[in-house]
């Protein structure tokens, strides 16, 4: 018989008789799932969250914020600013002007519906530009909000998240009350999360009468980009920081998606080790309990390295198949479940659906192979060099 | 007792397997204990809340500030004791994932309302005498190896430039520690009069006042009369105990309690499995053995609790030290004190632990323990008979 | 001679599947104290269910089993294990000793059962390996032992305790002529020296020449032959 034939006779052999050694192939199985179902479960936080914040950034827009702020509550601009980088190059223009929108973000206090403690949501004022800059915007209940008016829209994730936003109820701030008039979404994206309303109502509200916090800008085209920011970053006037929105956002979403991450990564690796020692249990058992057949097979005259590679196999096959189980468990329990968090970077909620992701399923498969391999290797040599005599002279 | 030989025999029969049974025990409760360790590490600041503490902020959210002529306004108000107050500095040391909490603070009454925090004598006398003065928490001192005299510059986003300079220095004129567990000290206080002189933009501003009532029986109605003071004016208030706030402060980042369990419950049940069928198998092995203890006498209560004992002895040994593994690394130091100030294990996590192991122990024994118990002995000793 | 195991009329019967099998039918016999007795018959006869029996190992289906006072057929599961390591020593064709612990460790095995404490046990055991010549093995491991050694700290084992009755079945089964003989004079030593109650099951004639009664056993019956 040639080597692969060999293999394939063990493996089928050693396959079949899986059935009788239910408990130990089960326990290695589950434990494998296991870890495959917590580290998808855990890292779809993070993919879901990273997805909310970038969905939307897109290589033709500009966010353009004080040089020195580090987001956009940090900021300020004043209103000769905002002129001087509304007539730049490179910004797109339509009927009614530039296609640039100065915004002001500011938090305010509302209960999570899930919780009924306070929860810091963003509050943003538009400029009249900001629908088609952002491009994206879609009504899905009321109507936009009318320029001049105290009236706000919701963005879905926010109108889900946080209690007293349906269409139709007010919202106090101070000594301000505002009407809810619409619901929007935004391609998944980060304005989701938050209110928005007009600029030039809440300015005053805020005691911020004329000045801005950011502006958004939407250019001719995503090669404009590097014109428009040398003319603005080299204006003496201005002390501005340009940058594409799409960077933007990543660069926002870094410290919180690292978090989840690398805690994540933590708990699943550690799951991993726990399984491993598992697994390496389950197939060093299945080794000694076929002691005498393995033995029998080699004194027939099957090579040690089809006796390896068969054992590999075997935990390989019972690794994936826990693997694809646990990520297969993972996505029907968590993908798409609506859930919302603090980015740490702008102090306010960022509300998002966990995304189980093909990458992530497969990361997780492979992860599980990995540890199918490595749990079988040492056993799979233990079974390979066993003195062919003693083992045949040993009872199962 | 005398049959922990004959158990501990037992488990040395085959001691690759017992080994790597205790390993993944060993693991699954190291993770238990930093679980706990990061739950903890986001609901502290409930638990050592003083419930005669308030905190009092703009009402619509944290980031708007207050006047700072509030604070006699406050403490004029009955049933308070102390006021003091304190703002975000937002301050960043070189660069920004070196990030730790600043604030400017009342010297003269800061350790009056957070008497969990010490600072020796010559401390504060040198504090008082240093305009540009700062304190900082021992977690700090101990990642940054800071000492008393370093200067730290610090730029801050939010409040610009100070006067006159492009970065706001401070000098370190002491280090804080607490006795209290989970309290943070991983901040940098420094002194509100050099702040508000420097500063360019929201001279008069603070961030929020921390407030003991007299009794704190009478927070609630204390909070209630503070935000009566303030109500339809320009700067309204919400006043809260402080247990309340940081609730609402560890809520806004999920629900991490949940999380954990969930985790933790995929965690146990696999260990579970694993355990029990390494158990059931050991047991299985043994039938002729458990026969001739039956011949010899051994009763069949004596049989099932030797099992479950040697069930336990592999939980013992792996669960303590999971347990004890993790709560050294984190008393040894906080390994990650930019991703979480306040780490370590609490001593809950340490009890629940321990019943969990033995609760481990009984459950992956039982089955074969009964299995053992029940053998029929002659039948066990299948070469006779 | 006093009869100390009284066997009156036992029938047991097992269940093979929808059959009933009969191993011993209407079995009637007596051993008096300090006899050797061998219970010889072809496979399947039912030497060994007797033996059994006897040792409290399992309950007739009919009759009545009494050893000395005791009707051992009517004792709980309980009592019968406090009964067994009272009164029963067994020694195993297989030897059946403890892979994990040394010899003198399995010898003692028995006594973890009574009160006395780590110094006492020891000493017994200590002592009962001498009686059966295995002093200078103490602390060896069964795999380190021969066959003929290994039975004789099961041997050891049975006497610890210093029981009423020796069950002993096919004691010499797995052994070698020399070795073999070797166990055998040791029982009969300790029957003739030490009075010890022997009932050993076997189906070879030079270990039951060595016997002081041989009962022959077919089908379930007795019958009854005189030492050669």
């Amino acid at each position: 018989m040639n080597w692969l034939s060999q293999i394939f006779a063990i493996a089928a052999f050693n396959l079949r008789s899986i059935p009788e050694r239910k408990g130990a192939a089960l326990s290695a199985t589950v434990g494998i799932a296991g870890v495959a179902a917590v580290l998808v479960g855990v890292l779809a936080i993070a993919q879901g969250f990273r997805r909310s914040m970038t969905a939307s950034g897109t290589p033709d827009t500009a966010i353009i914020l004080r040089a020195g702020a580090d987001s956009e509550m940090t900021s300020s601009l004043s209103r000769d600013e905002i002129r001087l980088i509304s007539d730049a190059p490179g910004i797109a223009r339509d009927t009614s002007g530039a296609m640039a929108s100065a915004e002001l973000f500011v938090i305010i206090d509302l209960p999570k519906r899930s919780t009924g403690t306070s929860a810091n949501v963003p509050l943003r004022g538009v400029g009249s530009a900001a629908f088609e800059v952002r491009g994206d915007i879609t009504m899905v209940q009321g109507r936009r909000f009318e320029l001049g008016r105290n009236e706000v829209i919701v963005g879905a994730g926010a109108a889900r998240a946080f209690a007293g936003l349906d269409v139709g109820q007010r919202i106090k701030i101070g000594m301000n009350t505002w009407d809810i008039v619409g619901t929007f979404t935004a391609g998944g994206g980060l304005a989701e999360s938050e209110i928005w309303t007009d600029a030039a109502v809440l300015q005053p509200a805020y005691n911020r009468p004329e000045g801005c916090q950011s502006v958004y800008a939407k250019l001719t085209s995503p090669e404009a980009y590097d014109a428009f920011k040398d003319a603005l970053t080299t204006n003496p006037q201005l002390k501005v920081k340009v940058g594409r929105l799409s960077e933007h956002y990543a660069e926002q979403s870094t410290a919180t998606t690292d978090f989840i991450t690398t805690i994540g990564v933590f708990i699943a690796s550690m799951m991993a080790l726990g399984a491993l020692f598992g697994a390496l249990n389950t197939m060093y058992g299945a080794v000694a309990a076929r002691t005498r057949e393995i033995a029998t097979l080699r004194a027939l005259g099957f090579g040690s390295g089809p006796v390896i590679i068969s054992v590999l196999t075997e935990s390989l096959v019972l690794a994936l198949i826990g693997g694809l189980v646990g990520a297969g468990l993972a996505y029907a329990a968590f993908d798409g479940y609506q859930a919302a968090t603090m980015n740490f970077q702008t102090f306010s909620q960022v509300t998002f659906a966990f995304a189980v992701t093909a990458p992530l399923v497969f990361t997780a498969v492979i992860g599980a192979a990995a540890l199918g391999l490595i749990g079988g290797l040492l056993p799979a040599f233990r079974a390979a060099r066993m003195p062919i005599a003693a083992a045949l002279r040993e009872s199962a | 007792m005398k049959y922990l030989g004959l158990i501990w025999s037992n488990l040395k029969r085959r001691k690759l397997r017992t080994t790597l049974t205790v390993l993944s025990i060993f693991v699954a409760f190291l993770l238990f204990a930093f679980l706990f360790a990061i739950k903890e590490a986001f609901t502290a600041g409930v638990r050592i809340a003083d419930a005669d503490r308030l905190i009092v902020r703009h009402k619509v959210s944290l980031i708007q500030t207050l006047p700072v002529s509030y604070t006699q306004r406050i403490a004029n108000i009955p049933g308070i004791e102390a006021v003091t107050h304190m703002t975000w500095f937002g301050g960043i040391y070189q660069e920004p994932k070196n990030f730790f909490a600043s604030m400017p603070v009342l010297p003269e009454n800061f350790f009056d309302l957070y008497p969990e925090y010490s600072l020796p004598a010559e401390a504060t006398v040198l504090w008082a005498k240093t305009r540009n003065g700062a304190i900082i928490g021992r977690v700090l001192a101990d990642r940054f190896k800071w000492k008393v005299g370093d200067r730290i510059p610090l730029t801050s986003p939010i409040w610009g430039e100070p006067k006159g300079a492009t970065a706001w220095e401070f000098e370190v004129c002491g280090i804080f520690d607490t006795t209290k567990k989970g309290a943070d000290t991983s901040g940098l206080y420094f002194r509100y009069d050099f702040f508000d002189e420097a500063r360019e933009r929201g001279k008069g501003e603070v961030g929020w006042f921390t407030v003991r009532a007299h009794d704190a029986k009478d927070a609630a109605a204390v909070a209630e009369k503070i935000d009566a003071e303030f109500a339809n004016s320009p700067y309204e208030t919400k006043a809260e105990p402080e247990g309340a706030f940081a609730a609402g402060f560890a809520q806004q980042v999920g629900d991490i309690g949940a999380i954990m369990v969930a985790v933790l419950s995929a965690v146990f049940f696999t260990i579970l499995l694993v355990a029990g069928n390494t158990m059931s198998q050991s047991v299985r092995e043994r039938t002729e053995e458990l026969g001739v203890l039956k011949a010899m006498g051994f009763s069949n209560g004596l049989i099932l609790v030797l099992v479950l004992a040697e069930s336990c002895v592999i939980a013992v040994l792996g669960g303590v030290a999971g347990l004890a593994l993790a709560w050294g690394i984190l008393q040894a130091g906080n390994p990650a004190p930019a991703l979480l100030p306040v780490f370590y294990v609490p001593n809950q996590a340490l009890t629940t632990g321990a019943v969990l192991v033995i609760a481990l122990g009984i459950v992956v024994g039982a089955l074969p323990a009964l299995a053992a118990m029940r053998l029929r002995t002659a039948e066990a000793l299948r070469r006779n008979g | 001679m006093t009869p100390l195991v009284q066997i009156k009329d036992v029938t047991k019967t097992f269940h093979r599947g929808s059959e009933d099998v009969h191993v011993l039918a209407g079995l009637d016999l007596t051993v008096a104290k300090g006899e050797f007795l061998a219970l010889m018959g072809p496979s399947g006869s039912g030497k060994s269910t007797l033996l059994n029996l006897i040792g409290g190992l399992d309950r007739p289906t009919k009759g009545s089993v009494s050893i000395g006072d005791e009707r051992v057929d009517q004792l709980s599961d309980r009592a019968l294990a406090a009964w067994r390591a009272r009164h029963v020593g067994f020694v195993f064709q297989f030897y059946n000793l403890m892979p994990v612990l040394n010899a003198q460790r399995n010898v003692e095995l028995p006594l973890l059962l009574t009160h006395l404490g780590k110094k006492e046990r020891r000493e017994h055991a200590e002592t009962a390996l001498k009686v059966v010549g295995l002093s200078h093995r103490l602390k060896h491991y069964p795999r380190t032992l021969s066959g003929g050694e290994q039975q004789r700290v099961g041997i050891a084992r049975a006497i610890v305790t210093d029981p009423t009755i020796l069950l002993c079945d096919e004691p010499t089964g797995d052994l070698d002529r020399k070795s073999g003989d070797e166990i055998l004079t040791l029982l009969q030593t300790l029957n003739q020296d030490q009075g010890k109650t022997i009932i050993m099951v076997t189906h070879d004639p030079h270990a039951s020449a060595r016997a002081s009664r041989i009962v022959h056993l077919d089908k379930g019956q007795l019958s009854t032959a005189q030492p050669a």
